[in-house]
């Protein structure tokens, strides 16, 4: 039972923290200053995020990993997170509708989640959603002024919709264990969260004057631990300095 | 959305007599700044939620932090501790409080002034609820008080903080957000 959760709740740490990582990428190298700001703090509160969710994970599993060897140590395949966390950044308008798919999902997400019957998760839930109120606030209005903006702007960020909309299906097919989560009242039934989902979404294609794609069914199983080719570039990365000095601190 | 009704501020709900181990520590905690905004205490932050006693030497400090990823919060945690820990609580220790989240609606109305004065515009309206938090309240400028100002970015120094400018006397300042 507890391993059940210990993987429910690494889904949840692995999509925030690949995600934090991606965004991490742009530091740097963002189209302005404040733009550089503003993806490093969403960055930082997906990191963040994801240390409570690993720490709880590793208490759960109990065989004494902490955060660091969760988050460091583990190879591709032993990771969780959603498809969609792990696609690559492209252009900022490609990072922006990534950010938008996911912000609106975590919103739905998290807001189920504070109900969780499982205390520390609902904890860290409520917690969470005031954080992913402020990153919907910034992705759905850069997404609104790329959409609504040049034709040059406004064609980046319908080809990056096109090209991520497929990765969607994902977050809302529930397997064997978001089932035994949902009926345990751990976790929602993720199909309940498409419809606000998708309102939110077509609210802000709307004014972006984007275009909605059309559904693919396939879910990807990311959170099988079925990726796609990015996540182990991504963590080659992020993983180097542990795998080359085991235990290395600050 | 149970967590979302009116929060009690911290460290007022449990008993009105406060004890005077608590009132001391308090006491103590009001001289532990926080190290981006050092002229606010933890105190007027309102991020101690407890202060209690742990078996016969031990004082447990129950502190939120304010963004999960906010990376003063160790720093704070390691302040708390080394403050009570030189000043006769040698047993001291600060445990994580995640429930209810934060607020910005807990910094304290002296706190607000400190703020105010450091040219850190305060949160302006209580959160209280989700469609407030996505209206774009009226922020003063904190050295000319002028309410003519605009948002530059949604995100400044710190997660916390949100960078605006001041148009009637043009100088750029931080707004401490609410959440």
């Amino acid at each position: 039972m507890s391993d059940a959760r210990f993987s429910f709740v690494l889904r949840l740490a692995d999509t925030s923290l690949v995600l934090g990582q991606r965004l991490g990428e742009w530091v740097g190298h963002a189209p302005a200053l404040e733009e550089d700001l503003g993806l490093a703090n969403l960055s930082l509160d997906l990191i963040g995020q994801a240390r409570l969710l690993l720490s709880y994970a590793g208490e759960l599993e109990g065989k004494g990993r902490g955060e660091d060897q969760l988050a460091y140590l583990r190879d591709g395949a032993e990771y969780r997170n959603v498809s969609l966390a792990e696609q690559p950044n492209g252009d900022f308008g490609h990072t922006v509708v990534r950010q938008l798919l996911i912000d609106a999902w975590q919103l739905q997400l998290y807001d189920e989640l504070q109900r969780s019957s499982d205390r520390r998760l609902a904890e860290i839930a409520a917690k969470a959603l005031k954080e992913t109120r402020y990153h919907f606030r910034y992705s759905a209005g850069w997404v609104v002024r790329l959409g609504d903006g040049t034709p040059e702007s406004k064609s980046r960020g319908q080809s990056a919709l096109d090209e991520l909309w497929r990765f969607t299906a994902e977050l809302f097919t529930a397997d064997a264990l978001d089932e035994e989560m949902a009926t345990l009242g751990v976790g929602p039934r993720l199909e309940t969260l498409r419809p606000k989902w998708l309102a939110r979404i077509d609210e802000v294609l709307g004014e972006a004057t984007l275009t909605r794609p059309t559904d693919v069914q396939y879910p990807w199983h990311g959170k099988s631990g079925q990726h796609t080719e990015h996540l182990g570039y991504l963590l080659a990365e992020m993983q180097f300095l542990q795998r080359t000095y085991p235990g290395a601190q600050w | 959305m149970s967590a979302a009704g009116p929060e009690a501020p911290p460290g007022t709900a449990s008993s009105t007599a406060v004890s005077d181990l608590e009132a001391s520590v308090r006491e103590l905690l009001e001289r532990v700044m926080d190290p981006e905004i050092p002229v606010l205490s933890v105190i007027d932050l309102g991020i101690v939620r407890h202060v209690r006693r742990a078996g016969n030497d031990g004082i447990e400090v129950g502190v939120s932090p304010t963004y999960s990823g906010c990376p003063a919060t160790e720093v704070i945690r390691r302040l708390i501790a080394r403050a009570l820990h030189s000043s006769g609580y040698p047993q001291a220790y600060v445990v994580d409080v995640l429930s209810p989240p934060w607020s910005s609606d807990w910094i304290t109305p002296g706190g607000r002034e400190k703020l105010r004065r450091y040219g850190i515009a305060p949160p302006a309206v209580a959160v209280a609820t989700v469609r407030r938090l996505f209206a774009q309240p009226q922020i003063a400028c904190p050295r000319c008080g002028s309410t003519q100002t605009e948002r530059i970015s949604e995100f400044g120094s710190t997660p916390c903080k949100a960078h605006y400018r001041c148009i009637s006397c043009a100088e750029p300042f931080d707004y401490f957000k609410c959440i």
